[in-house]
């Protein structure tokens, strides 16, 4: 099969919606097009009805009851309204609360807010391998310790927390485990029940469903989780998340959980074989890649490789047909190498050039040969234009050298 | 971010890449930049010691496309100029060339840094003062 261009590398950051998605959306823009809360006609009803539906889907999808998910716009709103609404809701019982460093900004940002509020945070550092582990955690559990947030699978590594012992630890210490699981649900079997999660966040774009819907769940019995919500209004979602319900994204979002479950462990077996070729390509050839986080502990799609002495924005340039993410902020505002990156202990001239690969349902074998021979053309290419790589050659211990400041 | 066409072909086309062996006393070398930051350039002039002419100019980068065009473009000039035409090289220059983003021209202020470094390593070496 021909290879269309660009080719698309990029899935942490979105996927794009799958057709069978699309087509159980549409009838809610058009016929279908009730408010969910009009209980009182037949146009409210059928819009209930898919929000229902949708419902049920998504719980299905991580073993929740339906009951125990609150619909929001992605996982951003999800992320504030449990670490914010859990925060205030359990504030009398302490103020204490536990994450880590290289979290996404959107735990980092709403944990920050609450530290300046008056919150005592404990910010666990993950080992090289990116992994935060329940003794880690049982260390820090306190007695005004009212929440723990961390996240399933790291956005930039893949790299797999510890999630169902950090769960065991959190129940035995009766203190609430939020997971930020954005990069794992839909992609990894999930079942909250078992995990010990109280609260979840995910968001339907990550697994081919439209983007500005998400959900949080939101567990109901043992124990019974409250949150103070952040939009008061009608009292939608059971009071913790007024505004009219996005049907058609909701039921978008249903739609691609179902078809998560359904296919999600073939699509791991399959691009599992992928990312280990694409792995073993460019490592066989470029003895100085480094594939970063836990050798293992990775989600099936995801893998983040630093290719040290060369720089990542000009590799970015010259695979400029492949979309991938990198890991030096230069292609965001900052000049900062990635935080979560520095989070493991990697030396700069390592963050400032290691590429995201992350493949998903449309990736194809043909696309990984031709990224595996791009990257090693380029990198090569680039390896004989970098100093640093001569210096190295030399004998040269880079670190030792003094740079001038700029 | 979309680069200029004359970015492009000098990063896909390098100009003079190379090295020459720094011991030589008629070549001049400039090395700037931090790996740190993103951005290492290494930029080298062979001398013509009877003229004072710049008679080859090889470079190696480490960073963006906008650094490599910069320090690729900064060889060609370099080539055939005097020390001091030379170091008149300025990075508002390399800027108009490239046609350089506000974000990129601290590409263009370290291809003058490199400059400047490699003539005054060769005229330390050559006994020159300055």
């Amino acid at each position: 099969m021909a290879i269309q261009f660009p080719i698309y590398l990029d899935h942490n950051s979105t996927t794009p919606m799958d057709p069978r998605v699309l087509e159980e959306m549409t009838p809610f823009f058009l016929n279908d097009f009730g408010n969910a809360s009009s209980r009182n006609h037949a146009f409210g009803w059928a819009a209930e009805k898919g929000v229902d539906n949708a419902r049920a889907q998504v719980a299905s999808l991580i073993g929740a009851s339906p009951k125990e998910i609150v619909w929001t716009s992605g996982a951003t709103e999800s992320n504030n309204l449990a670490i914010k609404g859990a925060a205030e809701m359990y504030a009398s019982k302490g103020k204490h609360l536990i994450s880590a460093i290289h979290e996404h900004k959107a735990v980092l940002d709403p944990i920050k807010r609450l530290q300046k509020q008056g919150y005592e945070v404990t910010w666990l550092e993950p080992g090289e391998d990116g992994i935060i582990t329940a003794e880690q955690v049982q260390d820090a559990i306190r007695d005004d310790t009212v929440l723990v947030s961390l996240m399933w699978a790291n956005n930039e590594l893949g790299t797999i927390n510890q999630i169902p012992e950090i769960g065991a630890v959190c129940k035995s210490k009766d203190v609430l485990l939020h997971t930020d699981a954005t990069q794992w649900v839909g992609k990894m079997p999930t079942d909250v029940e078992a995990a010990g999660v109280d609260l979840l966040s995910a968001t339907g774009h990550k697994f081919y469903g439209p983007k500005g819907c998400g959900f949080l769940y939101v567990r109901r019995r043992r124990p019974r989780v409250r949150l103070t919500a952040l939009i008061d209004g009608g009292g939608h979602e059971r009071g913790m998340r007024s505004g009219t319900l996005n049907v058609p994204g909701i039921v978008g979002v249903g739609a691609a959980a179902a078809l998560c479950e359904a296919e999600m462990s073939d699509d791991a077996i399959r691009l599992g074989k992928l990312k280990k070729k694409l792995e073993d390509g460019i490592t066989a050839k470029l003895d100085m890649a480094v594939i970063n986080g836990h050798p293992t502990e990775r989600l099936p799609h995801t893998t983040n490789i630093s290719f040290p002495y060369v720089e990542g924005e000009s590799l970015m340039m010259a695979i400029k047909e492949i979309a991938v993410s990198s890991g030096s902020a230069c292609t965001s505002a900052s000049l900062e190498p990635s935080y979560v990156l520095k989070a493991l202990g990697l030396g700069d001239e390592l963050a400032h050039s290691s590429i995201r690969f992350g493949m998903g349902r449309i990736t194809t074998e043909e696309e990984i040969d031709y990224t595996i021979d791009k990257v090693v053309t380029n990198v090569q290419k680039l390896l004989d234009l970098s100093p640093l790589w001569e210096m190295v050659q030399e004998g040269i211990d880079i670190n030792t050298v003094e740079w001038g400041a700029h | 971010m979309a680069y200029s066409e004359k970015v492009v072909d000098h990063y896909e086309n390098p100009r003079n890449v190379g090295s020459f062996d720094k011991s030589d006393a008629t070549v001049g070398t400039g090395v700037v930049g931090a790996p740190e930051c993103g951005d290492v350039m290494k930029l080298q002039i062979k001398v013509n010691p009877e003229t004072g002419v710049i008679e080859d100019a090889k470079f190696k980068t480490f960073g963006c496309g906008s650094a490599i065009a910069s320090s690729s473009l900064a060889t060609e000039w370099m080539k055939g100029k005097t020390l001091d035409e030379a170091e008149a090289i300025k990075n508002t220059d390399i800027v108009q060339e490239l046609s350089l983003p506000p974000v990129k021209i601290h590409c263009s202020v370290l291809a003058e840094d490199a400059i400047k470094a490699a003539v005054h390593d060769y005229e330390e070496k050559a006994g020159i003062a300055h």
